[in-house]
């Protein structure tokens, strides 16, 4: 941590930053309260911001509850994740039109007018951006669409700190502190009287921002309260036990605790909506009436569906049991073969947003109590 | 008759077969030939003497009413022609026909019988032999059932 | 501003039916050439395309023709559906989109100095056409060429003229069976893996590859361990569902593998434990 320069942006600046980032031609996304939820969207001013509210999360349950304070990032995390904008749910690949039983194809401008600033990325999201940068960028072939919308995209993390009853990053070591690749990070300190934040810049083009914003310069005290404030976040009430996960994934294959959680499983795919590192996608061939004209969309997909695995014959996967049992050991195991690195970043929205409550952390704990009795 | 022992000991079907066994077996051998065409034997015949294949491909076939024959098997080279002499009724279940000339040794299936009563031993070492066999084609025509290359409805 | 597409994985190349040539009742096996007149994209045999009929869809198909022929691109398919109906339908001087090559193909350099025993049902033979080109084009890189051969019917075959020819080169065997004979068939009846006892195999020096219906690899592969090779000899071609051939939508996913990328050849030894999962 040595060597970079901490300043202190008091609460009421904060709208600068983001005028600053506008004015640089970004498109801003924050969050933003709307339908009892904290969700990503494009925001102007710091108003938009939802000042003085948390969110309580539970298995299968989200609430929006009033703080004490006006923190501005007092919550964890909503229901979306940054791949909304990034990975995002529906997008026109390309569209063709057809002469005399010839085709061409028109390429799509895919990039988005204005690169977007991200303010409010909570360490589990840069894991998981991470995470998505590693499938999409760095194998075999290369996404041109989340290249574009991620290659200019200016990253504002913030510290958590606090963590919902169903995060669990820690065990997952994806926070609570922002690690990876970001260009400013804010550490909220709300006391009464006094509400600001430490800003610190871990990019050039971060100090170049940082340089127009109305800063003072951070003390030992406010770097002591920033510390303090983050410990609030480790204190998680969930784990994953990550030693060895893949193996019991991989050697549990006919584990009856399978069919307990398919008793419950929806396959309602909430838990791949919510996930920001799921990816799957499918694409539709549609054309219009005339039969000349045609395009190709991309749209998300989830492994929960029945035909997602359809071959000719049937599909392969058609017990509720093989599809959450596909999800949970791609997620926790095959990742690491695939990727190097899980694809499970500990966030917890799997766990709130699911409607009958299954909590993935609950799975893998019950899955290794049961490998200990013999079975297999 | 020595020529007979090298050669059906030489099979697999034989293989580790007691000295004592092998001699009562090759007593019960012969040489035989089959015309491209002919039927070495047809459904509901008596059925005392099966084959050790040497030469040529036999078809095991089923006349449905009204029908030309069908096919549901060939064997060719090295294999074992018949099983029915083995079990009661003793009476074929389908026609073996010789698609090209076949050579073969043909085993006296009733003499072998008799000698199976009188020697549970050579009874058992035979019945043995023979379920290896059925396990197989019994094997390989559930596969041919499943239909695998049929595009599935 | 909408302008022609670049070469690139995701992106179509129009492509002109040169032929379409009716193979059994339900299978034809269509001819490309590149819309521009230039050369088409190398390819390894095993290896497959994205063909993209105009409007109704996109089927991985993998390529049959000859690689060491690089002015079209053979495919021969199956119709099962409407996408494919469309595809065996179009005529000649349509436009077809093409994408690829992709996946790993058959293994042609750990095949070098081996015999190589081609086990095929149905349209399995197919995706194995390529690798029977380029031995006999290469016949002192290779040992014996050993064809194993199973269709449903004497009228489901597929390249029969062409088994004959491969039939009476130099130190190659053919073998061809079907499960139902009919009432003209006077070959072979019985499931492929009967063929095993007419082969002439040198199991230490060989090498196989096969590819059909899931099943039918699942019995070949455990009669070519009876016949004596070692699983890390053995080649199968899998097939999952497929949407974007480039390992980004994750259908074909298949254990930690993707079909697309790790696939769809794979060694028997690494895919092995898989095989026997139910729902996999």
């Amino acid at each position: 941590m040595g060597g970079r320069s901490q300043a202190i942006l008091e609460a009421d600046r904060l709208g600068s930053l983001i005028e600053v980032l506008a004015h640089r031609g970004f498109d801003v996304i924050g969050p933003t309260l709307r339908d009892g939820a904290i969700v990503y969207d494009h925001i102007e001013s710091v108003q938009e911001l939802p000042a003085g509210w948390t969110d309580e999360q539970e298995p299968g349950n989200y609430r929006l509850k009033r703080r004490e304070d006006q923190a501005l990032f007092g919550y964890a995390v909503g229901p979306q994740s940054w791949k909304k904008y990034l990975h995002p749910a529906e997008v026109k690949l390309w569209s063709a039109e057809r002469q005399d039983g010839a085709f061409r194809i028109l390429n799509n401008e895919n990039k988005p007018k204005r690169p977007y600033a991200f303010i409010g990325v909570r360490a589990c999201e840069l894991a998981a951006i991470a995470v998505q940068d590693r499938v999409l960028l760095q194998d075999k072939y290369r996404d041109p669409i989340y290249a574009g919308r991620r290659a200019g995209a200016f990253i504002i993390a913030v510290q958590c700190t606090q963590a919902a009853k169903t995060c669990f990053c820690v065990s997952m070591g994806t926070g609570p502190r922002a690690q990876d690749v970001f260009d400013l990070v804010l550490t909220e300190l709300v006391e009464t009287g006094a509400h600001r934040f430490v800003v610190e810049a871990r990019s050039e083009r971060g100090a170049e921002v940082l340089a127009e914003l109305e800063t003072s310069p951070a003390t030992e005290q406010d770097l002591h309260a920033a510390e303090a404030a983050m410990e609030g976040a480790r204190q998680q009430v969930r784990n994953i036990d990550t030693n060895g996960i893949k193996e019991l994934l991989y050697q549990n294959f006919e584990h009856p605790r399978w069919d307990n959680v398919a008793a419950r499983c929806l396959t309602c795919a909430n838990c791949t909506m919510v996930c920001p590192t799921c990816f799957c996608t499918t694409v539709d061939d549609v054309s219009d009436v005339t039969g000349d004209h045609a395009e190709r969309w991309r749209h998300w997909d989830s492994c929960f569906t029945l035909n997602f695995s359809y071959i000719h014959g049937g599909s392969v996967r058609t017990s509720g049991k093989a599809r959450y049992r596909q999800w949970m050991t791609h997620k926790l195991a095959s990742w690491i073969d695939q990727f190097g690195s899980s694809g499970c970043v500990g966030c917890g929205r799997c766990i709130t947003w699911c409607p009958v409550g299954i909590d993935i952390t609950e799975e893998v704990h019950a899955i290794r109590e049961g490998e200990s009795h013999g079975n297999s | 008759m020595e020529t007979l022992e090298r050669i059906l000991a030489e099979h697999l079907f034989f293989a580790d077969l007691d000295q004592d066994f092998m001699s009562l077996l090759v007593g019960c051998a012969s040489n035989v030939r089959f015309q491209a065409g002919a039927y070495i034997f047809k459904a509901e015949e008596a059925a005392n003497t099966f084959y050790l294949i040497r030469e040529g491909q036999v078809a095991l076939e089923i006349f449905p009413p009204q029908h030309k024959p069908i096919i549901v098997e060939t064997l060719g080279v090295g294999e074992i022609l018949g099983w029915s002499w083995l079990l009661p009724p003793f009476v074929w279940k389908f026609h073996a026909h010789a698609v090209k000339e076949v050579r073969a040794i043909a085993l006296d299936g009733k003499c072998l019988r008799g000698k199976c009563e009188e020697n549970h031993d050579l009874g058992y070492e035979v019945l043995k032999r023979f379920a290896r066999i059925m396990e197989q084609r019994l094997e390989a025509t559930r596969l041919q059932l499943l239909d695998v290359y049929a595009v599935p409805r | 501003m909408a302008t022609p597409a670049t070469n690139d994985p995701m992106t179509p190349q129009p492509y002109c039916v040169r032929q379409v040539v009716k193979e059994t009742h339900d299978t034809f096996t269509l001819a490309l050439e590149p819309g521009n007149g230039s050369h088409v994209n190398p390819f390894q045999p095993g290896q497959f395309s994205m063909l993209w009929v105009f409007g109704v869809g996109e089927l991985p198909i993998s390529i049959s023709g000859d690689p060491a022929k690089d002015d079209r691109l053979i495919y021969t398919v199956r119709s099962v559906g409407q996408a494919t109906n469309t595809l065996v339908s179009q005529r000649a001087g349509n436009s077809v989109g093409v994408r690829g090559p992709f996946g790993a193909g058959w293994p042609m350099d750990a095949a070098k100095g081996k015999d190589v025993i081609v086990v095929a049902g149905g349209i399995g033979l197919a995706p194995l056409r390529p690798v029977i080109y380029q031995v006999l084009a290469n016949r002192k890189d290779y040992g014996r060429l050993v064809i194993l051969y199973g269709a449903r019917s004497p009228k489901e075959m597929l390249y029969g003229k062409e088994l004959a020819a491969w039939a009476r080169q130099r130190d190659t065997q053919v073998l061809v069976t079907v499960d139902y004979g009919g009432l003209s068939w006077r070959g072979h009846v019985g499931v492929v893996t009967t063929l095993f006892k007419y082969a002439r195999l040198q199991p230490a020096r060989s090498i196989a590859v096969t590819c059909g219906p899931e099943i039918m690899m699942r019995f070949v592969t455990r009669e070519l361990e009876t016949q004596g090779l070692t699983p890390d000899n053995i080649y199968l071609s899998m097939e999952r569902n497929m949407k974007c051939a480039v390992g980004f939508c994750g259908h074909c996913q298949y254990g930690p593998h993707f079909i697309c990328k790790d696939g769809p050849v794979f060694r028997y030894d690494q895919i092995r434990p898989l095989l026997d999962k139910y729902e996999l």
